[in-house]
């Protein structure tokens, strides 16, 4: 019975990992780029292009506005046309990352416009071009601010993955439903539970310490 | 050196328009270092961010030496802001880098390899008296030397204009002066063209040859800046020089006749 416990929570924890690992990924390569749009397309941004700006806003919004398990289903024909199936966790990223991703574009935007505008003028003033004033200005001077903003948004990948689990993805939160909650196994709901807090745990602490090293760095003092 | 006509720039605000310059004219000499001085939204720091199209100018035109900026493409812009180094009150430095990216950031947009970017900023750093704080973050510098770092940085591309809005109004007076003699010594080694925006006497009497007086978006007189305080011709001027005439009388008071400037 106990080596089962742990075969079960081993393989639903190995799945959602899958899952948050390349979901992060993606969603994060997607809301980098959303966001960096947002923030460089907006009325005074080094790209300003105000059309483009409204366009992005709105998809964004509407994306949001739908909750999640909606969007799943939504996008199952999508998933099953770039995966090959609907089912399972590889199909799972596939909502994961573009579920998440306007999210993660709001916060990388919000992280951007941290950036203090004097620095946008004067690497602008230096002759920098808009490529260089995102890569070499406004990334690098957001890094900490969207670490942790990032930190906060696997979080909600891996819940996210959780309610994905609920519907056939897999993983942890497919075992606390599956066993927890239609078998009432409660040692396995239990331990799931304490699997999925330790994970959380894990990830806050990661993002924590990168952005604090990040921050110690910059101001430690001589 | 700058020759700049019939400058205007409005800035559209929920009042109404607003007419920050107004068909403003000025010519800077090659190695001068002049002084626009007047009043809070006199309009100067709209001035100098015209003048490297930070601001883009609704009317008139400014050129450099041979280059009229107020023609160029966006790239050709961003060549020749290459050459305009700009010094701000507020240092914008860029607090992720080092002392030394920093000041190579201009190199590096301007895509200079390793060697003469190491070359440039060792040196340009030796200039401003930080050569050992090439590797300290901004955060871990007084303000004094935050300004330094801004000024190897707009040092660093060897400019024809170093442009400098406000560039000594965040610090104390005894750094103050040092940032102005720093400002002068440069202007003579490198024989560079500097214009110093200033609401500060101080400033016009501690670094500048001439200057310019603006109000309301206009350049009011000019001169140097001897005659500027013998002289003062316009109201702007005169209501400056004031305040140091009302002093020198009140001290003639004290100490009676004979007491000296
Ligand atoms: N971005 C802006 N939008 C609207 N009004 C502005 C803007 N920048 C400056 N102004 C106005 O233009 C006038 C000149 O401003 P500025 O050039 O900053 O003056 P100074 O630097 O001499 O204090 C002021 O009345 C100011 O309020
Ligand atoms: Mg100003």
């Amino acid at each position: 019975m106990r080596d089962d416990l742990l075969e079960l929570l081993w393989e639903g924890l190995r799945q959602t990992l899958y899952m948050l690992v390349w979901s992060s990924v993606f969603a994060i390569v997607l809301g980098l780029f959303l966001g960096i749009t947002l923030v460089v397309t907006e009325k005074g941004g080094v790209l300003e292009a105000r059309v483009v700006n409204r366009i992005v806003s709105l998809a964004i919004n509407s994306v949001r506005s739908l909750p999640f398990i909606i969007l799943i289903v939504l996008l199952l024909p999508f998933a099953r046309w770039v995966v090959g199936t609907s089912l399972g966790p590889t199909a799972a990223i596939v909502s994961l990352s573009i579920g998440a991703a306007p999210f993660l574009g709001r916060i990388v935007e919000s992280a951007l416009k941290e950036v203090a505008v004097g620095k946008i003028e004067a690497a602008k003033s230096f002759g920098a071009s808009p490529f260089a004033i995102i890569f070499r200005v406004l990334l690098p001077e957001a890094l900490p601010a969207l670490v942790r903003s990032l930190t906060i948004a696997v979080i909600a990948i891996a819940e996210l993955t959780a309610v994905a689990g609920a519907i056939g993805a897999g993983g942890l939160g497919s075992l606390a439903i599956r066993f927890g909650y239609q078998r009432f196994r409660e040692d396995i709901m239990f331990a799931t539970v304490i699997v999925i807090i330790l994970l959380v745990q894990a990830i806050q602490w990661t993002g924590d310490s990168i952005a604090k090293s990040i921050d110690r760095r910059r101001h430690r003092t001589e | 050196m700058i020759s700049i006509r019939g400058l205007s720039k409005a800035y559209a605000t929920p009042s109404g328009k607003l007419q920050a310059l107004d068909g403003l004219n000025l010519t800077v000499e090659k190695g001068d270092i002049i002084g626009i001085i007047g009043f809070s939204g006199a309009g100067k720091s709209t001035l100098v961010r015209c003048i490297n199209r930070l601001e883009e100018p609704d009317k008139g035109s400014i050129a450099i030496g041979d280059t009229v900026l107020t023609g160029l493409k966006e790239s050709q812009l961003r060549q020749a802001r290459r050459k305009i180094g700009m010094v701000f009150q507020q240092f914008n430095l860029f607090e992720g880098k080092t002392v030394f990216h920093n000041v190579a950031f201009p190199l590096k947009v301007a895509g200079c390899d390793k060697a003469t970017i190491r070359k440039r900023v060792c040196e340009v750093l030796e200039l401003v008296q930080l050569g050992d704080k090439e590797k300290a973050y901004p955060s871990q510098l007084s303000g004094g030397q935050k300004q330094r770092v801004g000024i190897a940085r707009a040092l660093v591309n060897e400019p024809d204009v170093l442009l400098c809005d406000e560039a000594t109004s965040a610090l104390d007076p005894q750094t103050t002066y040092s940032i102005l003699e720093l400002l002068r010594d440069i202007n003579r080694k490198l024989e560079l063209t500097v214009v110093l925006i200033t609401h500060e006497l101080d400033v016009l009497q501690h670094a500048c040859n001439n200057v310019a007086v603006i109000e309301q978006g206009k350049i009011v007189e000019t001169g140097s800046v001897d005659k500027f305080f013998l002289y003062p011709e316009s109201d702007t001027a005169r209501r400056f020089v004031h305040i140091v005439e009302h002093y020198r009388k009140k001290r003639f008071a004290v100490e009676g006749v004979g007491a000296g400037i």
